[in-house]
């Protein structure tokens, strides 16, 4: 069964504040990539939380996204290159983007997809909290990269496929 | 009730060091060890952020909201708040029995979890201290050094993950935020090939499962002098068994064995927790002790989880894992073992009877049956146990005239292991803490310990950017002397 070319990866817990940054930005995401006829082209996984299995989730892609709640990060948000050769942190309950694409790159031995990271930043985290008001203005800026990002995607997959 | 190490007579003389939070554990955590003036260690204390107010959070909700509401208690082990939250709200709706599909359909749920749980634990969590050594280089006592060192066995350990959260994705209907528990049974059973594609790995999983128990087994047999003693807390012990005293995972009846090993209590019916357990507050810990009323406070703590469910059991239902257990027994010599690491033996062996009981219930046609739902007469309070997979968990609930959650109490896991975790961590103190110089190979070796728990904080939330673990030593007056940090 052949897997969609791109895959975005959204992890948070929507009842802990702006944990759920990124269940926000994935939902958003559905509704746009339908409007837009790509949906078929991309993969939306939400998890808690980055962990080993999503390794193979980035299998035979062309193109990955991370999407991630920040605490003491860039606001309003960091879209970057995952570094595969960032030394792995000592994971509590959770891998980093950069720690997934080492494993990937140590298990399933094949060519590592081109890997992003979208990196919003939160300020609450508390159970029962929604969405703190920085962190809706912060979602509001980050919308249009997230968006950019999905169409660069496709033309690029696109260039390759005529090449 | 104050213990050995839990409370100097004068800490305000003391040097403090703050392991902030624990590393590799789920959620957060923080060690707290003071010294003297001799760096002897004398007082050891293990604090947890516990649920934060979630019982609070759930009351005013409507019943039915429960099971899915209660998945956000942790990002780890949703699978187990759901069925546990499911199985009390079955009272609610008067399902004393469940149909064999819905039954089987949450069996196949929570042994997808037992695996897929126990699976990160060992490979990925404890598998680097195992394979390198508490003392290992710390740049390469993590998942990626397993990875590059031990490839198939990281390998293996992402798969046997995989195939647990695919069991869990088919039952549930999605890998997280599943609706497949409903009160009164299931929504949705299995389709044929659903079950297929299970069913043409299981074989697989079973074979590598059964490596990874002897795997643990060696890494015991190789140095038996650390592995039978390392962080050893004699107690009781308690988890569910089936009717026959057969390890059951997902229903039961209540046993307890004193730390010889002798019956304390059994065939406690769930609904009669509160009878036989009572939890106590220290000011120092967010988490409550819950002990046996019956021996108090100073005798009646115990621990839950691989360890007490292996060696609580009469036998293991499936014959590779029974085989195993028996063999764990025979190496502990007619009494049982206490020691820490004897947590990861055990828990392979669960993860073997996880892949078994998959792998049989694949065959069973009842998992394609139609017959989802049963109800009955309504009834206001429901308590569901189940054994997940860092031990018994317990939902309890009350339920008003019109559907509304009035009262929660959940007693979790790591809750019930909380006097042992703080036991083990003051007696690795003692033996390799006690008038010597603090070096991050011997913090790691009171984490270890930790550990080897599989504690669950209960934390779901996690944010790019947290730092890792920070090592704080302080003077008796709070000044910092030195500050360690793993990131």
């Amino acid at each position: 069964m052949s897997v969609a070319p791109f895959v975005v990866l959204a992890c948070g817990n929507p009842s802990r504040g702006d944990d759920a940054i990124g269940p926000a930005l994935l939902a958003r995401l559905a509704t746009w990539l339908d409007e837009e006829g790509l949906a078929d082209a991309f993969e939306l996984i939400e998890d808690f939380q980055f962990q080993i299995e999503h390794a193979l989730d980035l299998k035979d892609r062309c193109a990955a996204l991370f999407i991630d709640a920040g605490e003491h990060t860039p606001a309003p948000f960091a879209l970057c290159p995952v570094d595969a050769h960032a030394p792995p942190s000592h994971s509590t309950h959770a891998i980093s983007p950069a720690a997934v694409l080492a494993v990937y790159h140590r298990v399933v031995k094949a060519p590592v997809p081109t890997c992003d990271t979208l990196c919003v930043c939160g300020e609450s985290f508390e159970l029962g909290d929604g969405l703190s008001p920085a962190a809706a203005a912060y979602i509001e800026a980050a919308w249009p990269a997230l968006q950019s990002w999905c169409r660069e995607a496709v033309c690029a997959g696109t260039e390759n496929e005529k090449a | 009730m104050s213990y050995h190490l839990e409370t100097a007579e004068h800490p305000e003389r003391l040097r403090r060091v703050a392991i902030d939070p624990v590393s590799r554990v789920e959620g957060h955590g923080k060690v707290t060890l003071l010294f003297d003036e001799a760096n002897k260690v004398q007082q050891v204390r293990l604090h947890i952020v516990e649920f934060r107010g979630f019982e609070k959070f759930i009351q005013g909700r409507p019943y039915w909201e429960v099971p899915v509401m209660v998945q956000r208690l942790c990002g780890i082990c949703p699978v187990s708040h759901h069925l546990a939250a499911s199985k009390a709200m079955d009272h609610i709706v008067g399902a004393r029995r469940l149909t064999p599909t819905a039954e089987k359909i949450r069996r196949l749920m929570h042994y997808g979890q037992i695996l897929q749980s126990h699976a990160l634990h060992f490979f990925h969590l404890c598998s680097p201290d195992l394979l390198f050594g508490f003392d290992s280089e710390v740049g390469k006592r993590n998942i990626v050094g397993v990875a590059e060192k031990h490839p198939e066995t990281a390998r293996r350990g992402v798969l046997i993950r995989k195939f647990g959260q695919e069991a869990i994705r088919i039952t549930a209907g999605k890998r997280i935020h599943g609706t497949g528990a409903i009160p009164g049974g299931v929504n949705k059973s299995l389709s044929v090939a659903e079950r297929d594609l299970l069913l043409k790995d299981a074989y697989q999983i079973v074979g590598w499962c059964r490596d990874a128990v002897h795997l643990a087994r060696e890494l015991h047999e190789t140095d038996p002098a650390l592995y039978n003693s390392f962080g050893i807390f004699r107690s009781h012990t308690m988890s569910l068994v089936g009717p026959d005293g057969a390890m059951d995972l997902y229903d039961g009846r209540l046993r307890a064995r004193d730390d010889q090993g002798g019956i304390y209590f059994d065939n406690v019916a769930q609904a009669d927790y509160a009878k036989l357990i009572q939890e106590e507050v220290k000011p120092w810990s967010y988490m409550k002790f819950p002990y046996f009323r019956a021996l108090g406070n100073e005798q009646g703590w115990y621990k839950v989880g691989p360890l007490a469910r292996v060696q609580n059991c009469d036998s293991i239902p499936t014959p590779l894992a029974d085989a195993e257990r028996r063999e764990f027994i025979d190496y502990a010599g007619g009494t049982p073992m206490h020691a820490a690491l004897g947590y990861h033996w055990t828990r392979m062996i669960e993860m073997l009877h996880a892949a078994e009981t998959i792998k049989d219930l694949l065959h069973d046609p009842d998992l394609l049956g139609g017959d989802l739902m049963v109800t009955g007469p309504r009834g206001s309070e429901g308590v569901g146990m189940i054994e997940a997979p860092r031990g018994t968990l317990i939902h309890h609930y009350q339920v008003d005239e019109n559907d509304l959650v009035t009262m929660c109490n959940l007693i979790v896991s790591t809750t019930h292991n909380n006097q042992a975790m703080n036991e083990a961590i003051r007696h690795v103190a003692r033996r390799y803490l006690y008038g010597r110089e603090v070096t991050e190979g011997l913090l790691n070796h009171v984490e270890v310990a930790i550990r080897a728990y599989d504690p669950c904080l209960s934390c779901a939330t996690h944010a790019l950017g947290k730092m890792p673990l920070t090592v704080e030593l302080r003077d008796p007056d709070g000044t910092l002397v030195h500050s360690l940090s793993r990131n």
